[in-house]
């Protein structure tokens, strides 16, 4: 909170001296300069609640996965039929609910990881995305997110530089990994952002937020005039999806949509976040149908119209999906799962290696199984992370966005 | 520890010490702002009349009336629940007479169409429950003589969060209950009473999915073990009644099947993690799980499946199965782990029944863990994002020393001089709920009975039991505030002022009569006098008189980027809505189309969309 009220008032004094406050930014927090930022784009979505990685990503050549879960079980694909899991590799698959993704895996751009998350031992759905979202694992001390970390220390090309959308949050309120000393823009929807008042009366208001006192709430007020103005002149919804991408009518699939609008309308988007939420499946998780289906049939739509919409534009774009935590290996009493440890992410772009399964399989034996119920971790989610910043975003030194991290070998992902 | 713990007496020796003599001086708050500071903290913000009331009667008297609401006369709220049929009805009746399948399925085997009708005219009635839960909710705050109950009773239903969306069609018959009569009625009391009541709520039991956990098949139950031996249970208290020899009747064999057997850790969890010790109040993996096994077997008693009379046929069935049924708490032995447990480091005994979890209940609430979170937890609440350590440490004290007295850690917190220190006054920043209710406090509106308010406050983000996840709200203002909620609160700011906000029409405004004849600067003087407590920096009454900022004077407003930012706002304002997203929708349009403000409505639509009155 300190250093953000220190660039407000800073980066106020210098717009009136014509410079831009982003470079400002930079010149305090001595960072790196762009190099291959140059309209990329990072979509990061969250999965809160936990969701269950051995139904998403199915180890169906795993005979174990079928004795631990005997009710929800996701059936082998030679089985065939609808309830079959869509075969990738010969070993894992995925749910039959994400078969809207299943294209994406074909046709080389999606990259399922298993096996990844935190290395923290906490069941705490709250402490983990905590982790998750500040980049620091069994560290609750930071103040910041990765992502806003990013947007604070890493350069990106001059044309954007003036934008407020470089970090923009379709969510009511600012998530973690979004929280930091970086300008960045939540809202819940696009056409909720906008003063709706008269003339005067929103400059009077404006006049208001700008009176100087370095405060939360002020400094948010003058964020939020400058970013209404711009994305009023941007007008992002006069972008139609292309390429008959259908948006599902949820939260979700509108906030991708939307996300996409952002990305179309130039307004310098360089990270986007949304989080969806209900993974939680304590009870009653189903396997092919039920309340995990529900979720993911709500989630793959929206991203593969995503994709869809974006067409060529996926070159420059990736998505990046990501859960606190996986389950129990076992299914609980009341045909669910509870809390566990590692889980699944996919990773989509046109830039990425797809169409393999990436991360070491752990295995499903007791003796194999982290504290002998959970899916053990074979890769940190920072590696991830690290990863896709860095060969996408063009950022190098890693060590700001992970401190205390040191990457192991990249998995080839991009 | 050891350290730590004389420290710690230290402190507090020091503080009961010198309490006495010191108190006066260390307000460093001037006798104003004290006024001000309790009214904004200890209730959802003045009334008109209110400034003056306290003040004369004194803030510690006033804190001490608040203190014992049941003293207090409160016969707007009598008024109002007059009004709210559904929320004062218990669940067993809503269950009894709205419960059942969900209306779909009730429809598929509906005969005629008259049954069609009655069964879509129960499910609105069904519906109404949910909503008169809302607006009894906004409405007790905005108008009840009991402020510091209202602003606990929103504390502790967010300390203990439940989810309407949560099973929905059986959920919304237990919010108002659980609103009412299991968190209102023990804000004042012992935390125990409270954290027991909570568990036994039909509410908690269906949100943490307690209901439905069970032993583990490789476990004995209750049921088994009493076959074995004698069920020994201490004296007073009905373990396992009847478990061992009942006659398994059709009704009983059918509800031991009712969902399949198994433990679920959901609530153990949360009850560690979130409901007492805090995530770091040292419980291992182990005591969630020996903690789960103790409480299986807490259920609630089903709903009723088979039409009228049917909820008695469901009580009937469990009783005869050997459930102890108590409300719509019932407690299942053939499912209950009955083998031995340890929680925390204490040994609970094989073959015991609803006294595992009664147990774990005393152990989690008199852990020194649990003292420090609920304290600091107040002590955020009530003074500021971060409190002192040497607050939360006498408040903690107290709890312990009172054995969870609620009441007199309260009081421990809000007569601290931290809580009238300068730096605490107008420290936190308003959530959603407190801006709405505040702002109709502010114009002295009368509680709304329809649904508008509470569209409006989805619409700010918080709807009424509309979190979803077991930690509650935020309660601090760096995630209530970012740039989509301030627009979102200028809008509302605008919103009320141009009368669109039931029961607040320019008239019933705390204003001088014939203030519209004065000037604009009589007008502003008002205004910041009525809703931002007299109190407004030199720039902001200069901005709501004249419109001109003079630190802005080198960075006027580019007026192409101002027509561009209308045309597009219109365009906007004819965009199709989300249907998905109807209830946001209804509020979303409620911010749109408003008349341009003029005179004394424009400078109370800008005072309450300002940053001051974002504060409390």
């Amino acid at each position: 909170m300190q250093r953000r009220i220190f660039l407000k008032q800073g980066a106020f004094a210098l717009v009136t001296m014509g410079l831009s406050p982003s470079f400002l930014r930079r010149t305090v927090l001595g960072n790196e300069l762009p190099n291959v930022a140059k309209g990329k784009v990072l979509v990061c979505l969250f999965q809160r609640g936990a969701a269950d990685a051995l139904n998403v990503v199915v180890p169906h050549g795993e005979q174990e996965y079928y004795k631990i879960r005997p009710r929800i079980a996701i059936p082998r694909p030679t089985s065939g039929g609808a309830q079959a899991a869509i075969d990738l590799d010969g070993f894992f698959g995925l749910h039959p609910a994400l078969a809207p993704l299943a294209p994406l895996y074909k046709s080389g751009i999606l990259a399922p990881i298993h096996a990844v998350g935190s290395p923290s031992s906490t069941r705490s759905h709250f402490d983990a995305q905590d982790y998750m979202e500040s980049g620091t694992p069994d560290n609750k001390g930071t103040p910041d997110g990765w992502v806003n970390r990013y947007l604070a220390t890493c350069g990106t090309c001059e044309a954007h530089a003036k934008t407020p959308f470089r970090g923009v949050s379709l969510s009511q309120q600012t998530p973690r990994i979004m929280q930091g000393p970086a300008e960045t823009v939540a809202m819940n929807s696009i056409d909720e952002f906008t003063v709706r008042a008269t003339g005067t009366h929103v400059q009077r208001l404006e006049a208001l937020y700008r009176t100087g006192t370095a405060d939360l709430v002020h400094g948010a007020g003058q964020e939020m005039f400058d970013a209404v103005k711009m994305l009023k002149a941007a007008n992002p919804q006069q972008y139609v999806p292309q390429n008959g991408a259908f948006y599902p009518n949820t939260q979700f699939g509108q906030r991708l949509k939307q996300i996409a609008q952002l990305i179309r309308a130039d307004v310098g988007l360089e990270i986007a976040f949304a989080d969806i939420g209900g993974w939680d499946t304590h009870a009653n998780q189903g396997a092919a149908q039920g309340q995990l289906a529900q979720r993911l049939n709500e989630y793959a739509p929206a991203i593969a119209a995503f994709v869809a919409d974006l067409g060529d534009k996926m070159s420059d774009v990736v998505v990046l999906t990501m859960t606190e935590f996986g389950r129990t290996a076992r299914e609980n009493g009341n045909a669910g799962t509870d809390h566990g440890h590692a889980g699944a992410m996919f990773v989509i772009g046109g830039s990425v290696k797809g169409g393999k399964v990436y991360g070491k399989w752990p295995g499903l034996a007791r003796e194999q199984l982290y504290e002998g119920r959970d899916l053990a971790l074979t890769t940190d989610f920072r590696t991830v992370f690290s990863e896709v910043v860095n060969k996408h975003l063009g950022a190098a030194e890693m060590s700001r966005l992970f401190p205390g991290f040191a990457p192991g070998a990249a998995l080839g992902l991009l | 520890m050891h350290v730590r713990a004389l420290r710690f007496l230290t402190v507090v020796a020091a503080a009961v010490a010198l309490a006495p003599q010191v108190r006066a001086q260390v307000r460093e708050q001037t006798a104003d702002q004290q006024v001000r500071h309790v009214l904004n903290r200890l209730a959802f913000g003045p009334r008109p009349g209110d400034y003056e009331r306290v003040r004369a009667m004194g803030v510690d008297a006033w804190i001490e009336q608040q203190l014992h609401p049941e003293r207090i006369a409160d016969p707007a709220v009598t008024q109002l629940l007059s009004q709210l049929p559904m929320y004062t009805t218990s669940v067993a009746k809503l269950r009894a007479e709205y419960g059942g399948p969900a209306p779909q399925a009730q429809l598929a085997r509906a005969r005629t169409r008259a049954d069609t009708m009655e069964i879509r005219q129960d499910n609105r009635e069904a519906t109404r429950a949910r909503s008169e839960t809302e607006a009894a909710r906004v409405g007790r705050a905005v108008i009840s003589e009991r402020q510091l109950e209202e602003v606990l009773v929103d504390f502790w239903l967010n300390h203990f969060n439940v989810f309407v969306g949560k099973n929905q069609q059986e959920m919304r018959f237990f919010l108002a209950s659980y609103e009412r009569e299991v968190i209102r009625p023990r804000v004042f009391g012992k935390f125990r009473d409270l954290l027991g009541a909570v568990a036994h709520s039909p509410a908690m039991l269906l949100y943490l999915d307690n209901r439905i956990s069970g032993a583990d098949s490789n476990r004995i139950t209750l049921a088994t073990y009493g076959a074995q031996q004698p069920v020994r249970g201490r004296a007073g208290l009905p373990v396992g009644r009847g478990s061992g020899n009942l006659l398994p009747t059709r009704a009983a064999q059918a509800l031991q099947q009712r969902g399949a057997r198994g433990l679920n850790e959901n609530y153990a969890r949360e009850l560690l993690e979130l409901h007492t010790l805090g995530v770091d109040g040292g419980y291992t993996q182990k005591d969630v799980i020996e903690v789960a096994r103790a409480f299986t077997g807490w259920s609630i008693v089903p709903p009723n499946a088979d039409g009228p009379g049917g909820r008695g046929a469901a009580r009937q069935a469990a009783m005869a199965s050997g459930s102890i049924v108590e409300g719509d708490f019932m407690f299942r032995p053939q499912v209950h782990d009955a083998e031995e447990k340890i929680v925390l480091g204490t040994k609970i005994k094989a073959g015991r029944g609803v006294e595992d979890g009664e147990l774990v209940l005393d152990i989690v609430a008199k852990h020194p863990s649990t003292a420090r979170y609920i304290a600091t937890k107040l002590a955020r609440r009530l003074v500021s994002d971060s409190p002192s350590f040497a607050l939360v440490e006498r408040a903690a004290d107290k709890f312990t020393k009172t054995k969870g007295d609620l009441r007199e850690v309260v009081r421990v917190i809000v007569t601290s001089p931290e809580f009238f220190a300068a730096s605490a006054y107008r420290a936190k920043v308003k959530s959603p709920f407190e801006v709405v209710v505040s702002a109709l406090r502010a114009v002295g509106a009368p509680a709304d009975v329809t649904p508008r308010t509470h569209q409006v406050l989805t619409l700010l983000g918080q709807p009424v039991f509309g979190h979803q996840t077991p930690d509650g709200w935020p309660e601090t203002g760096d995630e209530w505030i970012n740039t989509g909620s301030i627009l979102n609160r200028i809008n509302f700011g605008i919103f009320l002022a141009a009368g669109r906000m039931p029961g607040t029409s320019e008239g019933t405004w705390p204003l001088p009569v014939g203030i519209r004849r004065e000037s604009r600067e009589a007008q502003v003087d008002a205004v910041i006098a009525a809703f931002l407590g007299g109190e407004a920096s030199v720039e902001t009454r200069q901005i709501l008189i004249s419109g001109t900022n003079p630190m802005l004077a080198t960075a006027a407003p580019d007026s192409a980027t101002n027509q561009m930012a209308t045309r597009a706002s219109n365009d906007a304002d004819v965009t199709g809505m989300d249907p998905v997203q109807f209830r946001r929708a209804q509020a979303g349009r409620a911010f749109q189309n408003l008349p341009p403000l003029e005179g004394v409505a424009q400078i109370v639509g800008l005072a309450l969309g300002s940053p001051e009155f974002q504060r409390r």
